[in-house]
Formats: structure tokens, C-alpha cells, sequence
């Protein structure tokens, strides 16, 4: 058998192999014996994500695309952390530092590039880095810390991405550009400096331009020194200013070399036993710095070295997606504006930040700039690879209509690639749809890995999806609000995993830092759950309720509501009632529904002094929390109860009052089948049995009516009350902010609830209610601070220290 | 300008907005993170107290009917809102937060005048 070896474990080298694997199932294909060598440690990670590990949006782990266990199975040698040193042409076999030799039928070189340092005295001082490898991207969550002074040289896709991912490990972060505009090889100026305004409200500060004239400092760096002779103080220097191809190898060993290693239209250099592939490479003299062409040269390869010379490569129009949550940047095609016979077609939006610019050369689009706004992305996309004709689409050039690109799917060839970070083509998509029943967008990125990097073409993936698979399912995923563009299971990751404790940090490093009334008490609620209680609570972040403990009504007054567990009072509590109704001269005393009495029209100013002589914990009627527990009278006075109804449903209520949950929390407990109390109709009930406990739950009578599932049925009451806990904790833990549980019910279907709940391992039952017990600890009657209130004026107007000429309405000019 | 003196800062924790009645004008003053503006209290849609609304930005959200208005102009973030509120000079001296509450403007007014 034929011995191929690779030098380069990334991206290109591997997709090379992977290609030359697949035609290994097809006979009279020459077979390898493969043996790649990686200087990196580790096996072929997505070199695009690193930007996202350093933001602690994905894990190391996350982003390997191929592990160990696959060189295995593909009877592949890895020989990880060997640098090749040499050459050897005339005995076709490489050397390794050590000096060791291996031999080689076919070579492929995919040595891929290094970061671009560029001249500059100073550069070799501690504390200034490169952001290329997985070991920078580590050594730089290793140094970054907050308030660090970080200063990023280099203003484009990977600087900015690099400024990001710092800011939000806390590093004060200045980017500075030798260009008068960011990213100018994709944007033009009016684009730069949309980004510039958009980089500069996430906190990133931006200087441009400055040439930097050398880094100073005793050892480590201590700042730079600009060209203007003007100094900045840095602590941390990363050094983003561009790549060169990795060519010393080839070079050494008389490969014909310009800017890159040459190759030819079938990716052979002036070997013929020698091939190379990726970043390294110079193809009619162009080098490459993004991924999707360098899949092509890796399907090109693969059929050239096994034999089935034929497939050309030809450099695609390069198309370039700035990944850095919240701002987006797409750049595609020739920007070129002065290019004869190009037409240029523009729109902007200064209040939106949006700025499109599409470049129209005979009636076809040959590039386009879309900044804030890249909804339209896939379209133009599809608009450019099919040299659509826009003549009969003039009048929409701005905004294309969106039912074009199902179509355009259709008509797409198989052998088109829809994934440009993974080279994922059409026609594998299709494959594996059929092949493994996929229906959802989750399960065909498991699958294929389409999709899985910048995320562009999930909408193409989708449409693929919906028109191919024949039992499509919608994948629900809901963004918290635009302000924190996350999905509440990754906002849940990023608050536990970036460990933050406080709505403000949460929108500083991942949001707008304004927030608004849609985040901030959804990620008051979050981080409370979260942190079990112990987290750094913001008043000002919650809806007025959870501030002054009572639900506003119309007149800005406000109602009170005493915990009265079960429905449960006496004469005593009756009279302190009746007391503060009259004292405080209550407008109205209700009775609820919840089996309570409101008492409606308190003044702010009243609530402390009408709890206190209440002397009865809050009932939380305002809050996104536990209610109540509504109960019948049971075995202790009605002649048909089975079961203590009331005393479980205040057991009940003592174990989970003051809590926060998702939306607020009703429940109910019945000592029979007649389910006086509607237990059925809660969203965590108990209907008593002879001699066990149904324990069902999502059930509703409000806005929606539904009557609750079965989770469990037990034996015991104490058995009902744990199977109570687990459903409870485990609806507060992935529950999305603002979805009741019957909603939540649906979501996740009973089955799944069940299995992860009451049928769990026991360990993790255990974890869910070491969880609970730890919020319950930690969680107190809300109306304590009548006595201990958040800060001094939380219940006060405010009366002016000085009396000054009343004003009337009439004055106001 | 005809400053009255209010309230010390810290009375008014970061991010929230307190009300004070000066005969019969009811402000609201808020705390942007240091920075303190003041409003009209009364929503001009229900009456809603604005003192107790979430801040997003410089705007304030009404508790009632979640109505946006700007703090530092009075006027309705959407379009669509008929009405915009009167905003008050604002100043701090030695700890001090000052109104003068004579200067009052509606720019919605002054845009008709």
C-alpha cells in the first residue's frame, strides 16, 4: 500500500483526508497507509471558532472536529506535536526535528499560516500574543482578567473578534488599525464606520489610525508608542495584524514558492509526488485566509492524488461574516466600486445601524456590503452564485422578496456547497436526511456539521430541511430579547459558565448594556435560579412589584395579599385584618380566587406599616413566583376525603413559598376525586386516592384551560411531596422566563419530564433538590423589609429639602 | 435658573426613579448611573407613576401599559405615542440633586409654538 503523508493537522489537510477517505469504499481506488503529522498538540479543531472560546461561548472541546477515536478508526497515524523540519525529495521521505525520518509515496503540505508580526521593536516582550492556535487562544484566557488594559493591534475579522471575546472576559479592550476604517479589505468606508460605531457602544474603544512605532516596557509590556510620538499604556498586547502562508518547509526542500507554495489548478506544486492544500498555498497568485475555498482545494486534492485528475480548483468569490454576537457584518464578492461598468445601489439607516450596498455589474451582483442588516444575506448569496438576472428585479434590489430563495434551494445543484465554513455540500445534506430520518435543524448540524460555525446558512439548511425531510419538525428557540441575543438555554450556560451574578454584568459583556423591561426581570429571575439566591440581587432590574412586594394596580396604588398557607386562617389573623382595613382605610377587601383575602388600594408609603400589623408573611401574589396552595377540607371534616388534603397542601406551600419561579405558580391539593379545590386545573396538584396520591402537573384555568398531566402516582404523601419538588425545581431550571408550566408541559412533552424527574437516576434527583433546599435556605418572606428595606427611599416619596413656589400645570412652557 | 434643592443622591439608588409632589407637580427623578434626570411623574397615556418603571437606557418604561419615554426630552420613544412629558434642568451640588422647576419643557409644545 501507498504511503501518504500530511503535514498539517488543521482544517484543510484533514478535510483533504476525509475526502480521500470517503473514496475508499469505492473499488479500484489506490488505497493509503496515512500518517499526518500536527505540530499543534491537539487533534483538528475549527480554527474559525476560536474567537468563540475565547468569548466561553463554545469549550475547547466544543470545537474539534475530528477526535481521537476518529484517526483510529480511519486507521490514520496521528503524530501530534512533531514538527517537520525537512525534505527529502530524492529519497521521498520527511524529517522531524528529532531528525527522525518517515517516508512517502505522495506528501501533501497543509502547513497552513502564522500570524503576521509585524516589525516592530518591542513586539518579543511578555504579555504580547497572537491569535491563531487553540494554545494562544488558552494562554489568553489565562491572562485576561477585568480591568486588564488590552490593547489589540489589527482592526479586522480576527482583531475584532479577538477585542470581543477579551472585553468579555472583563479586559478593558482598545483595537487600534493602521487603516483609517475597519476591516477595509471587505468593507468600504461608510461601512467601516458603521462597525466602528457598533464595536464602540459594545465598550470596545477604537482608535484609527495609528501606525504603532514600537511596545515599551522593563521585560513585559507596558504600553505602546504610536508613530505621532503619542504612548498608551497596555498590559496585555495581542497582535491581530494578518497571516502569512507557512512556506520554509516547501521553501528548504526547492519547491517553486512565491507568496505561498505554488499549486496548479489541481492543487500539485512543482512535485509531482507533492501536493499542498489550505492557507499555505498561492494559487495563480492569490493566497487565502478564509475557509470556504480551502474546502474546495480539499475536494480537488482528494481527486487528484487518488488518481482522478480532473476536478479543477478555481478560487471562489471570497465572502467574509464577522462573528461577534450582536453586530452583524457580511461582506461578499468584488467591493471594488471603481471596477468599469459596476454599478453601485446603496441604502442606510443611521437610527437602525444599517447600512447595504450591493455592486451590480452587467444586470448580475457582484458584491455586496451589508452591515446591521443581514437578513437578505442568503438571498444576494444565492443571487451571486447563480449570476441571477436582476433586470426583472430592479425595484427589489434592497429588499428581495424572501419567498425567491426556497426556490433557489431547489434549483441549487447537488454538488453546490451550502455550508462554507464546513464544506458541506447539497447533496451529502440530502444523504443524510435520508439516510438517518433526520427532521430537525439540531439534529442534521449533529450530523453533517452544516451550520455548526458561523451559523449563515441555517436558513438555507432549513429550507433543504423543510422541502427534503418528510416529518420536518420546527425546532423552538426562543431569544430572550435583542437586547441579550441569546437563547435562554445558552444564556443559562454563558451566566454558569462565565459565572456572573448580576443582570448588569450579564448585559455588559453579552448584551447592549441597556437591557430593558423585557430582559432585565427575566435575567433577574434567571441568575436568582441560578445561583440558588446567592447572587448579586438588582432592584432596579425588577418589575415594580418585586420592588416594593405588591402588585400595582390601575391608580399606581397597590394590593396586599397575606400568605394564608392552604386557605388556612383563624379568627385572630381575620381581626388584624379587619384592623388594618380600617386604619389604613382600605378601599376595598376581596376575597380571591386562591382561596386569600386581598386587600386593594394600599398607598406604597403604607405597605411596611400595614404588614407589620398584619404580622403575616407575604403571599407573593405580585411575583413571578409561588402563590398559593389551594386545598379542600379532606379527611379532617368532610365525610368523603380520603386523603389530609389540607395539611399536605400547607406542607406544601412551607416547602416552596418564596420562591421565584419561571411565571408565577399555582397549586392545589384535594383529598378526593371530586377535586373541590381543582387540583386538575393547577400547575402542580395532588388529587388524593385511597391509598396514594396522584401528583399531576401544567394544569390550567386562566387564560388557557387545561387540565393537568399525570406525573406520578404514589403511595405515601411524602413521596407526593418529593415527586412535588422534583417537578418543581426541574420547571424552574429549564423553564423559559415567562412560560407557565402547562406551556412548559408541552414544550418538553410529560415523557421527557417524567424520565428527567421522577423516574431520574437517584443522583440526579438528589442534585435537583440539594438545589431546591439551597434557594429555600437562602430565600426569605419578602415582607421582612419592612424592617430592613433594600435602601432607604424604596417605600418613600421623596419630600424636597426646600419648599419652593408650587408650579402648576399651567406654568409648564 | 431657579434651583430648589431635593434630596441627597444616594436616595436615589442607580437605575431607579423616585417621585416628589411640589404642590400640585409630581417628578419623577432618576439615577442613570450617576447621572440624574428628571420627568413629569404621570404617564400621559393612564396616569401610570413612572417613578417605579424599569430604565432602559435613558428611558424609562411606565409599570402600567409599558409605554417608553426618553428622560433626557420627555418625548415617546415609539412613534406612535401621542404625547410626550415635560423634563426639568437638573443638577448636583455638594451631594445635592437640584431641580429648577420653573424650566419645565414639553418639546412637543415648543415644536407647535
Amino acid at each position: 500500500m501507498k504511503h501518504l503523508v500530511v503535514v498539517g493537522n488543521g482544517m484543510a489537510g484533514v478535510a483533504c483526508v476525509e475526502h480521500i477517505l470517503k473514496r475508499r469504499s469505492d473499488i479500484n481506488q489506490p488505497d493509503f497507509e496515512i500518517t499526518i503529522f500536527g505540530d499543534e498538540t491537539h487533534v483538528n479543531y475549527n480554527r474559525i471558532l476560536l474567537s468563540m472560546v475565547l468569548a466561553g461561548e463554545k469549550s475547547a472541546d466544543e470545537i474539534v472536529l475530528n477526535d481521537i477515536e476518529w484517526y483510529r478508526s480511519n486507521n490514520i497515524r496521528a503524530r501530534l506535536g512533531v514538527k517537520i523540519s525537512g525534505i527529502d525529495r530524492e529519497s521521498r521521505t520527511v524529517i522531524d526535528e528529532e531528525g527522525r525520518p518517515t517516508p512517502y509515496d505522495k506528501l501533501i503540505l497543509a502547513t497552513g499560516s502564522s500570524a503576521f508580526i509585524p516589525p516592530i521593536p518591542g513586539v518579543d516582550k511578555e504579555n504580547v500574543h497572537v491569535f491563531r492556535t487553540l494554545d494562544d487562544t488558552r494562554s489568553l484566557l489565562a491572562k485576561a482578567r477585568k480591568g486588564l488594559k488590552t490593547v489589540v493591534i489589527g482592526g479586522g475579522l480576527l482583531g475584532l473578534e479577538a477585542a470581543r471575546g477579551l472585553q468579555v472576559r472583563g479586559c478593558e479592550v482598545t483595537v487600534i488599525h493602521l487603516m483609517d476604517s475597519l476591516m477595509e479589505r471587505q468593507l468600504d468606508a461608510t461601512g467601516g464606520e458603521y462597525l466602528k460605531r457598533r464595536i464602540e457602544s459594545l465598550g470596545i474603544r477604537v482608535m484609527l489610525p495609528r501606525q504603532t512605532a514600537a511596545l515599551f516596557g522593563n521585560g513585559h509590556v507596558d504600553g505602546l508608542r504610536f508613530a505621532t510620538g503619542e504612548e498608551m499604556e497596555a498590559e496585555l498586547v495581542v497582535i491581530a495584524a494578518g497571516i502569512k502562508p507557512n512556506t520554509g518547509l516547501a521553501r528548504g526542500a526547492g519547491l517553486e514558492v512565491n507568496r505561498g507554495i505554488v499549486v496548479n489548478d489541481f492543487m500539485e506544486t512543482s512535485d509531482p509526488d507533492i501536493f499542498a492544500v489550505g492557507e499555505c498555498t498561492e494559487h495563480r497568485g492569490q493566497t487565502f485566509g478564509l475557509v470556504a475555498p480551502l474546502f474546495d482545494q480539499a475536494r480537488v486534492l482528494a481527486a487528484t492524488i487518488t488518481e482522478n485528475r480532473g476536478p479543477v480548483f478555481s478560487a471562489p468569490a471570497p465572502a467574509a461574516k464577522l462573528k461577534i454576537m450582536g453586530v452583524d457584518i457580511f461582506s461578499a464578492g468584488s467591493i471594488d466600486e471603481t471596477e468599469t461598468g459596476v454599478e453601485v445601489v446603496r441604502y442606510e439607516d443611521p437610527a437602525l445601524g444599517a447600512y447595504k450596498k450591493l455592486l451590480i455589474k452587467d444586470n448580475r451582483l457582484h458584491g455586496m456590503i451589508l452591515v446591521g442588516d443581514v437578513e437578505d444575506e442568503l438571498v444576494y448569496m444565492d443571487w451571486m452564485r447563480s449570476g441571477t438576472d436582476l433586470a426583472p428585479l430592479r425595484r427589489q434590489l434592497l429588499f428581495p422578496p424572501a419567498s425567491d430563495l426556497g426556490l433557489a434551494v431547489a434549483d441549487m445543484p447537488d454538488s453546490e456547497t451550502i455550508c462554507g465554513c464546513n464544506g458541506v455540500r447539497k447533496g451529502e445534506i440530502i444523504h443524510a436526511i435520508h439516510q438517518h430520518g433526520i427532521k430537525t435543524m439540531g439534529q442534521l448540524k449533529q450530523r453533517t456539521k452544516a451550520s455548526t460555525s458561523c451559523g449563515s446558512c441555517a436558513g438555507l439548511c432549513e429550507k433543504l430541511l423543510r422541502a427534503v425531510a418528510p416529518g420536518f419538525e420546527v425546532e423552538t428557540k426562543t431569544t430572550l430579547c435583542s437586547c441579550v441575543p441569546f437563547s435562554y438555554e445558552r444564556l443559562r450556560e454563558i451566566v454558569r459558565g462565565q459565572k456572573l451574578k448580576s443582570v448588569e454584568e450579564v448585559l455588559a459583556v453579552y448584551g447592549n448594556r441597556k437591557g430593558c423591561e423585557v430582559c432585565k426581570p427575566a435575567l433577574s429571575y434567571m441568575l436568582d435560579m441560578l445561583w440558588c439566591g446567592d447572587h448579586d440581587e438588582d432592584r432596579s432590574a425588577r418589575f415594580i412589584n418585586d420592588r416594593v412586594h405588591a402588585n400595582i394596580q390601575k391608580d399606581g396604588t397597590f394590593s396586599v395579599v397575606p400568605r394564608m398557607r392552604g386557605g388556612v386562617t383563624s379568627p385572630d389573623e381575620l381581626r388584624r385584618i379587619a384592623d388594618v382595613a380600617d386604619k389604613y382605610q382600605i378601599p376595598m377587601v376581596k376575597v380571591t380566587g386562591s382561596q386569600r383575602i386581598d386587600l386593594l388600594g394600599v398607598k406604597k408609603a403604607d405597605l411596611p406599616n400595614v404588614w407589620r400589623d398584619l404580622g403575616m408573611p407575604s403571599g407573593q401574589a405580585y411575583s413571578k413566583g409561588v402563590r398559593m396552595v389551594k386545598t379542600c377540607v379532606g379527611t379532617e371534616f368532610c365525610r368523603f376525603g380520603v386523603q389530609d388534603s389540607t395539611n399536605t397542601g400547607i406542607e406544601l406551600e412551607r416547602r416552596l413559598e418564596n420562591l421565584f419561579t419561571p411565571h408565577k405558580f399555582k397549586m392545589g391539593v384535594v383529598g378526593c376525586p371530586r377535586n373541590c379545590a381543582e387540583a386538575t386545573v393547577k400547575d402542580l396538584g395532588f388529587v388524593g386516592q385511597e391509598g396514594s396520591w396522584q401528583v399531576v402537573v401544567g394544569g390550567a384555568a386562566g387564560k388557557s384551560v387545561r387540565k393537568a398531566d399525570l406525573l406520578v402516582t404514589v403511595e405515601t404523601t411524602e413521596e407526593a411531596l418529593e415527586a412535588g419538588e422534583l417537578f418543581f425545581q426541574y420547571y424552574r431550571e429549564n423553564g423559559n422566563y415567562l412560560e407557565r408550566s402547562y406551556d412548559f408541559v408541552e414544550r418538553l412533552g410529560i415523557e421527557k419530564i417524567r424520565k428527567e424527574t421522577v423516574y431520574a437516576p437517584d443522583e440526579e434527583k438528589r442534585k435537583l433538590l440539594d438545589r431546591l433546599h439551597r434557594s429555600k435556605d437562602l430565600s426569605r418572606d419578602a415582607w421582612l423589609e419592612r424592617d430592613r428595606p433594600a435602601n432607604a427611599t424604596q417605600f418613600v416619596e421623596i419630600a424636597p429639602l426646600e419648599r419652593s413656589e408650587p408650579i402648576g400645570e399651567r406654568q409648564l412652557v | 435658573m431657579i434651583w430648589t434643592k431635593i434630596t441627597r443622591m444616594e436616595n436615589i439608588p442607580p437605575r431607579e426613579g423616585r417621585p416628589v409632589k411640589i404642590g400640585d407637580l409630581e417628578i419623577a427623578i432618576f439615577n442613570i448611573n450617576g447621572r440624574f434626570l428628571t420627568i413629569e411623574n404621570a404617564c400621559p397615556h393612564k396616569g401610570g407613576p413612572l417613578c417605579d418603571g424599569i430604565v432602559t437606557g435613558t428611558a424609562v418604561v411606565c409599570p402600567l401599559h409599558g409605554r417608553h419615554f426618553d428622560l433626557e426630552t420627555g418625548m415617546p420613544v415609539r412613534a406612535s405615542e401621542p404625547s410626550c412629558l415635560a423634563v426639568f434642568p437638573t443638577r448636583v451640588e455638594d451631594g445635592i440633586i437640584l431641580v429648577d422647576l420653573t424650566a419645565g419643557r414639553r418639546a412637543m409644545d415648543e415644536a407647535a409654538a
